[in-house]
């Protein structure tokens, strides 16, 4: 197991943000995160990556427990992330932004093994034309792209990503679930949270269900999308939804 | 690294140089004096950049490093007797020392809530050295003047301190440039274009910042008991002039807050504005407030200031101004 979320919870004042969540989670695997809006997920991935401590439970990387570290000291341990709300280092070139990635990741690399690493990534990503640009000049399809360069070029061995295919087209679609994959065959294990369900449907091996902080459902993409529950989650109690679907109008 | 291939290494060591070399061969005093101070303010302006253009923290209390430096090299020299070659690193060691402390203390904070910290700093300085017995409290301290026989004379410590000066702001420059163009500065550039994004690539924010910070220091405490040797007497009034902290920080925004060159440019141009706005009649009793409008003015107009503002425009100058 890569990572092991052992019963996390987390509140904000009265709001129980996560409660008791676990995930086990083994090498080499996506996981698709899923759940309507204010589920949790952005939280459960800040959790994870060390922006908040958790109030209960335990987590554990590459089989040491990781509870409480700065997520610094978590990326030179080799989990890297995308932000939700792409956070570029504006002032900085695209081949700079990803460099820092390199830099200061799992790899500790140079500056000149960076630059090398960072042109190999925009290749990959298919940001190498723009390398040069400030980053603050790039588009949000291109920016996502970027944070996704980032997190690559640190070599990660655990790669959350947050909505990387929010507000993209369906062609960056298609061209964005290849890279998450060939990512993947390069053996990096991935969760990625999302909202475009025919995309993590068909990428994650398995899937879990956050509503409300609750651990809803969990497995393979078949199993969740016909689980009860889950459509509840999504549409409000099914028998009622049938009901007024045959509501004569 | 071959900093010496790139213009934007020497090109500013070369405008130092040529300043500094032209007294010296001219031998006058008049522009010894104009140059010194200009330097000065060149050595201020580009020891703040580390700290203001590099890592994005606005601080008050530049001066306080300044300040409290040339105090601990006056009192070596004054009381202890010491030379200037010792009094001088010390000065700046211990400027260093102070920004490592308060790095740990006050660099937590973000934004404003820095800035803020740093003008209780200065004050608190300000307050310590009026009240500090051995400092001569309110009065200060003063150099005897046969301190200076060592030196040749009063007339030959000043031209020492002059090319002590110029020597020192090469070394910034060159501190700068290998500062901003090495992986320690890359890591300062991502924490001022976002510190949660830095860290979470895994960038240790807080011990980066701190070196910045101290490096910054060390060079205003060098600068100070120069300054103050030079002088041969140190007052609180004198060493702790926030003014001059707001002063130098209009000077990074005016060159170009960020670049090697910018403090370079925007220490000497504002130096010789405000040597001509003191002669000047209408504004001598209000130059500070020409520094106001004129800060006012960059951040709204030319945020990038002079160099900033030159590389956005003609992107052929960005090989060559760093």
């Amino acid at each position: 197991m890569i990572l092991q979320v052992q019963g996390v919870s987390k509140r904000f004042g009265g709001l129980q943000a996560l409660s008791r969540i676990t995930i086990d989670l083994p090498e080499g695997q996506i996981l698709g995160l899923i759940g309507p809006n204010g589920a949790g997920k952005t939280t459960l991935f800040n959790v994870i990556n060390g922006i908040y401590a958790p109030d209960e439970g335990s987590i554990s990387f590459l089989g040491q427990s990781v509870s409480g570290w700065p997520p610094q000291r978590l990326a030179k341990a080799g989990m890297a992330r995308t932000h939700q709300i792409v956070q570029p280092l504006n002032e900085l070139s695209v081949r700079e932004n990803v460099m820092v990635g390199a830099c200061f990741g799992r790899e500790d690399h140079g500056l000149a093994d960076a630059a090398r690493i960072a042109d190999e990534v925009l290749d990959f990503v298919g940001l190498k034309a723009g390398a040069d640009q400030l980053a603050g000049s790039l588009n949000v399809a291109e920016k996502k792209r970027l944070e996704l360069a980032r997190a690559v070029a640190s070599r990660p061995h655990l790669l959350l990503l947050d909505e990387v295919l929010a507000g993209l087209n369906p062609a960056e679609i298609t061209a964005m679930i290849q890279i998450v994959r060939q990512i993947r065959d390069r053996g990096v294990t991935i969760i990625m949270i999302e909202h475009v369900m025919h995309a993590v449907m068909n990428v994650s091996e398995r899937i879990i269900v956050l509503d409300y902080g609750v651990q809803l459902a969990e497995g393979s993409p078949a199993e969740v999308s016909k689980d009860p529950k889950v459509i509840e989650a999504y549409l409000g109690d099914p028998k009622l939804a049938k009901k007024l679907a045959q509501r004569p109008v | 690294m071959n900093a010496w291939n790139k213009p934007g290494f020497w090109l500013p060591l070369a405008l130092v140089l040529a300043a500094g070399a032209w007294p010296l061969i001219t031998g006058r005093e008049a522009t010894r004096e104009v140059i010194f101070t200009a330097l000065i303010s060149v050595a201020l302006a580009s020891s703040l950049n580390i700290l203001l253009g590099y890592t994005g923290y606005v601080s008050f209390g530049h001066i306080v490093f300044f300040g409290l430096g040339a105090y601990v090299g006056f009192y070596m020299m004054s009381a202890l007797d010491l030379p200037l070659y010792l009094a001088a690193p010390a000065g700046g060691l211990s400027a260093g020392f102070l920004a490592f402390l308060l790095g740990k203390a006050i660099l937590r904070l973000r934004g404003a809530y820095f800035a803020l910290a740093t003008i209780g700093v200065n004050e608190a300085a300000r307050a310590f050295v009026n009240n500090f017995d051995p400092f001569g409290g309110p009065i200060g301290m003063r150099l005897n003047f046969r301190f200076y026989d060592a030196y040749g004379g009063a007339a030959r410590a000043l031209w020492t301190t002059f090319v002590a000066l110029v020597v020192l702001t090469l070394i910034l420059l060159a501190v700068s440039y290998l500062v901003k163009s090495s992986k320690f500065g890359l890591s300062l550039q991502a924490i001022r274009e976002n510190e949660d994004a830095a860290q979470v690539m895994g960038v240790f924010a807080p011990s980066a910042k701190t070196w910045a910070f101290v490096i910054s220091a060390i060079f205003p405490g060098i600068i100070g008991v120069l300054f103050f040797f030079k002088n041969g007497n140190i007052e609180p009034g004198d060493a702790f002039r926030l003014h001059l902290s707001i002063e130098t920080i209009v000077m990074v925004m005016l060159g170009g807050q960020g670049t090697v060159l910018g403090p370079l440019l925007g220490g000497a141009g504002y130096q010789r504005l405000r040597g001509t706005l003191l002669v000047t009649p209408l504004f001598k009793d209000i130059q500070l407030t020409v520094a106001g409008v004129l800060l006012l003015v960059i951040i709204l107009f030319v945020p990038g200031g002079v160099v900033g503002w030159l590389r956005s425009r003609f992107p052929v100058l960005r090989r060559v101004l760093e």
